[in-house]
């Protein structure tokens, strides 16, 4: 029961995080999950991001911070067995599975489903 | 320069009759404070239509006949159409009325383009130049908001200063004699630019543009806030009237509550959760086709100061970071009924 | 009117005064409740896929997936418009709301055509997350080669 607790609280701070930069700076939503990408990825190859995962488990993965985190440690294991050239192909693939699920499910929707309106 | 007063400011050498408005709109618009006053009322916002684009034609299309019906003439009795959307290239209007087989005058002036169509139509029939002119302006909420903002079904917030654009059209037919209420003069506004930068502040953006044409009205005319019974701006909004009543104040001027915006009377900003009011070449259109038009018919308003005011601006040049230069456009109308006014 | 530099700066502290600011603490509140639930939920599912004998990886991977086929569906039937409404930044933040403006832009555009409606515009918001994702991966991966080892 506390690992949902600890999730719950890692990942809606970091969502109330978020919050206080739309309402304060004005920043689009794009904007925002620019900025938790690479800033997961950063914490990520300094190593801190991984405590906050220990502590809050999906609270921290789930978030966009998490995405970022995955392509620091991707890129990091790719260099570590590939090299020089692993700096080229770790990120993406760590990205790979939910870019392409991202891909795949739009176009489904787009498929299936027509603009409505609000 | 016989009819010109003052800088900015026309006085026509007689009256031109507004002989006929409709109006048509889409679902929310129906279900606000002015649903009963529209002619036509749609359900689905996409009218039928494939797109939303489509739609908007369609509507147009549909509203500016019925316009020309309601005065009693034919399309074919019309000497010029001049109207004007929101949509890259004016294909709303364009696609709209090209069936009628009517010369046409595209325009553009932002959410303003009503009162654009209004005045360049009472000034050609004025030199003479056409006996009937169709006037008329649209938007669609949706299609505005896939050009200018985002995809709808993207999970975004609106901010409290935000405007909801109208979907509908308002179309008028002009003529050079007939019964109807008269627009007297036409005050043509300046481009007004105070470095407002926030796409989601437009009647922020507008009011300075909106403060400006109401001085120099004022000024060419040597009239009042308080000679009209109504002074209509188009879609200020809450938070861009009360910077409008600031800024005449800082001049002189008292604006009391016989100022309002059209974007204010369309939408119940609690209810239906459209921040600060309504926005859109719609907005000015059918609240005035709709609602001021009977009114003035009735001689209920004597005098009225009609503004549509627009923010001129594209995705483009909000993404350079440019600022949002307002116009907006006065046009004085005289109601029915002698008395009323004056 | 004046638009003189002067009158600019006059004008905007006018707007800032006249302008409403958005209810930032319910906000916050909803992003709280709205996100920690989404990311309990996302918990859940870890659990029941490491149960199923997933590695780590694997089943951080499936969460991920399942959580963007949830959103797609939502986003498809127009209730993650209102969620997000709602939601702000509760809904953004999560690997859902990244679905979601991947998703969004897909439906609204697929009447400008498959290839250069749906296909093209479909990275329109999302795109940049995914550039800078790299860039920035790219950056920590060349450092790592370079001291981190």
């Amino acid at each position: 029961m506390m690992e949902f607790a600890k999730a719950f609280l890692v990942g809606g701070l970091l969502c109330v995080i978020g919050q206080i930069l739309i309402d304060k700076t004005k920043l689009m939503s794009g904007r925002i999950l620019v900025m938790y990408v690479c800033l997961g990825c950063i914490l990520g190859g300094l190593g801190i991001y991984q405590t906050l995962e220990e502590f809050g488990g999906a609270g921290a993965t789930v978030p966009l911070t998490g995405f970022g985190f995955r392509l620091a440690e991707g890129v990091m294991k790719e260099v570590d067995s590939a090299g020089f050239l692993g700096i080229f192909t770790g990120g993406m693939k760590a990205a790979a599975g939910g870019v392409t699920a991202a891909v795949f499910f739009a176009f489904l929707a787009a498929l299936v489903a027509n603009p409505k309106e609000k | 320069m016989g009819k010109k007063i003052g800088k900015q400011t026309v006085r026509l050498s007689k009256g031109v009759p507004i002989l006929s408005t409709a109006s048509t709109v889409g679902p929310k618009e129906a279900e606000g404070p002015l649903g009963a006053y529209f002619d036509k009322k749609v359900e689905d916002a996409l009218f039928g239509q494939d797109t939303w684009e489509q739609a908007e034609s369609f509507f147009v299309q549909e509203n500016m006949a019925l316009a020309v019906q309601k005065a009693g003439l034919k399309m074919k009795d019309m000497d010029y159409i001049l109207c004007g959307d929101l949509l890259n290239q004016c294909t709303g209007s364009c696609f709209g009325i090209k069936n009628f087989d009517i010369p046409y005058f595209g325009l553009f002036g932002a959410c303003s383009t009503m009162g654009e169509a209004m005045s360049l139509g009472a000034m050609l029939i004025d030199g003479g130049f056409a006996g009937h002119v169709l006037t008329g302006a649209s938007s669609h909420f949706c299609a505005a908001e896939k050009q200018f903002r985002f995809p709808l079904p993207l999970g975004t917030q609106r901010p409290p200063t935000s405007t909801w654009t109208v979907t509908g059209d308002g179309a008028a037919v002009l003529a050079g004699k007939g019964e109807g209420p008269e627009i007297v003069e036409i005050t043509t506004g300046k481009i007004v630019d105070m470095g407002v930068t926030d796409a989601n502040n437009m009647g922020a953006a507008m009011a300075p543009a909106a403060a400006a044409l109401l001085l120099a009205h004022f000024d060419d005319t040597g009239r009042t806030p308080q000679d009209y019974d109504v002074i209509a701006t188009g879609d200020l909004g809450t938070i861009g009237r009360e910077l409008v009543v600031e800024l005449l104040s800082k001049e002189g001027y008292e604006m009391d509550s016989r100022f309002t915006d059209c974007g204010i009377e369309i939408f119940d900003a609690e209810k239906q959760d459209t921040h600060a009011g309504g926005s859109g070449c719609a907005c000015s259109a059918v609240t005035f086709c709709g609602y001021f038009y009977p009114k003035l018919k009735a001689g209920e308003i004597g005098r009225m100061l009609f503004i549509p005011t627009g923010a001129l601006m594209s995705p483009t040049s909000s993404q350079q970071g440019q600022p949002i230069p307002g116009i907006a456009h006065g046009l004085v109308i005289e109601g029915c009924g002698k008395g009323a006014a004056k | 009117m004046q638009t003189t530099q002067k009158a600019q700066q006059e004008y905007d502290k006018m707007v800032k005064k006249a302008s409403p600011n958005s209810p930032i603490f319910t906000n916050c509140l909803k992003a709280f409740v709205s996100g920690g639930l989404i990311c309990a939920g996302g918990q859940l599912l870890l659990n029941l896929f490491l149960d199923r004998n997933f590695t780590e990886n694997e089943a951080a991977l499936c969460v991920s997936i399942t959580l963007i086929g949830i959103s797609a569906v939502l986003t498809a039937l127009g209730l993650y418009e209102k969620l997000g409404k709602f939601c702000g930044a509760g809904t953004i933040v999560p690997i859902t709301g990244f679905a979601n403006s991947v998703v969004s832009p897909a439906i609204e555009f697929k009447k400008e055509g498959m290839v250069f409606g749906m296909a093209a515009k479909m990275f329109l918001v999302a795109g940049p997350v995914i550039v800078y994702g790299t860039l920035t991966s790219m950056l920590v991966g060349l450092i790592y080669f370079l001291i981190g080892r």
